[in-house]
């Protein structure tokens, strides 16, 4: 009897694996790709002004404080969705340092019109090059940066109103 | 007014598209090195790099502005003399194991290398002492014979 039951094993087995691959099927998939760069120094960079408006950005202009460094584009849909974030942000006293993906002088300067003005420079990275140097995968992604240059803090698509406080907070812990 | 109503309709299915930038793509997304032997080595690693944006699919195979502009880093530190090996090592320095199709030995992905030689390893153990056992036994007949 008991080498009977032994025999219904591998059906089990298989009932089981198909069974984690149903439930599996109906799980949300985790589309985020974290950088492995947090705690890791910033790379060099010097990139151009994305606009007339305002300066370029390079690593040198993370010393001092810590700040924000926000990856965006001007096509970028969900950017204009955190916008209201950054300004709030910048009205606690946060300084953003922008860097525009593959990105137009005049589509830069129209974007920011329409939807404000956030930042204190904005880098010009016309082929992602600072972007994948940092291991961020898309726009828009938020780095906290400490006042040694150092990346601290990831924040992986657009800022919700509820991600202000975290980053906040993220900031006072690179002090 | 169904003319009309056509154009509204596919102005509005191609809105995503707007999402894409229009900026032309990096030097060397798309055009391939001079020298036929560094692009041969770019083109090996390029097929064995992740696309980050579309998951699937390689750098090579993918038409996505961020894959165009992953193959320019590729060309170009070929170019300059890196080993696909050291490009390989950056960009796992930055987005982990996951960017890389080629299988390594990590902390994580140990078990998959260790796993088949322990089966290995058992059912040959397994199967020694069965096939033991029966010439064993089978002696013993051939003994009492």
């Amino acid at each position: 009897m008991g080498k009977r039951l032994w025999l219904w094993a591998p059906l089990a087995l298989f009932a089981f694996f198909a069974g984690l691959a149903g439930y599996m099927l109906t799980q949300d998939k985790d589309e985020f790709v974290e950088s492995e760069m947090i705690g890791q120094p910033l790379p060099d960079f010097a990139l151009p002004a994305a606009f007339d408006g305002l300066p370029g950005a390079s690593k040198a202009d993370f010393a001092g404080s810590p700040k924000l460094l926000n990856i965006w584009a001007s096509w970028c849909l969900p950017c204009i969705a955190e916008a209201p974030q950054l300004e709030a942000l910048k009205a606690q006293g946060v300084e953003i340092i922008g860097i525009a993906i593959r990105d137009r002088p005049a589509d830069v300067a129209n974007f920011l019109g329409r939807y404000g003005n956030p930042y204190s420079r904005i880098g010009s990275d016309r082929i992602s090059e600072v972007q994948l140097a940092i291991g961020s995968s898309g726009v828009p992604e938020t780095f906290v940066i400490d006042a040694k240059g150092v990346i601290r803090y990831q924040h992986i698509g657009d800022i919700r109103e509820s991600d202000v406080p975290k980053l906040l907070a993220e900031l006072e812990k690179a002090q | 007014m169904i003319r009309l109503l056509l154009a509204v309709l596919l102005g509005v299915l191609a809105l995503p598209t707007l999402a894409q930038d229009t900026m032309p793509p990096a030097p060397y997304a798309y055009n391939q090195l001079e020298d036929p032997r560094l692009e041969a080595e770019a083109s090996a690693l390029m097929h064995t790099l992740r696309c980050l944006k579309c998951q699937s699919q390689s750098i090579a195979d993918s038409d996505a502005p961020m894959a165009g502009d992953m193959r320019h880093q590729v060309r170009s530190r070929i170019l300059a003399g890196e080993s696909p090996a050291e490009i390989r090592g950056w960009l796992i320095a930055r987005y982990g194991d996951y960017v890389s199709y080629e299988p390594e030995v990590s902390k994580s992905t140990w078990p998959l290398f260790a796993v088949p030689v322990l089966v290995i390893l058992v059912v040959a153990g397994v199967l020694l002492r069965r096939l033991g056992k029966r010439r064993n036994e089978g002696d013993g007949a051939g003994e009492t014979a």
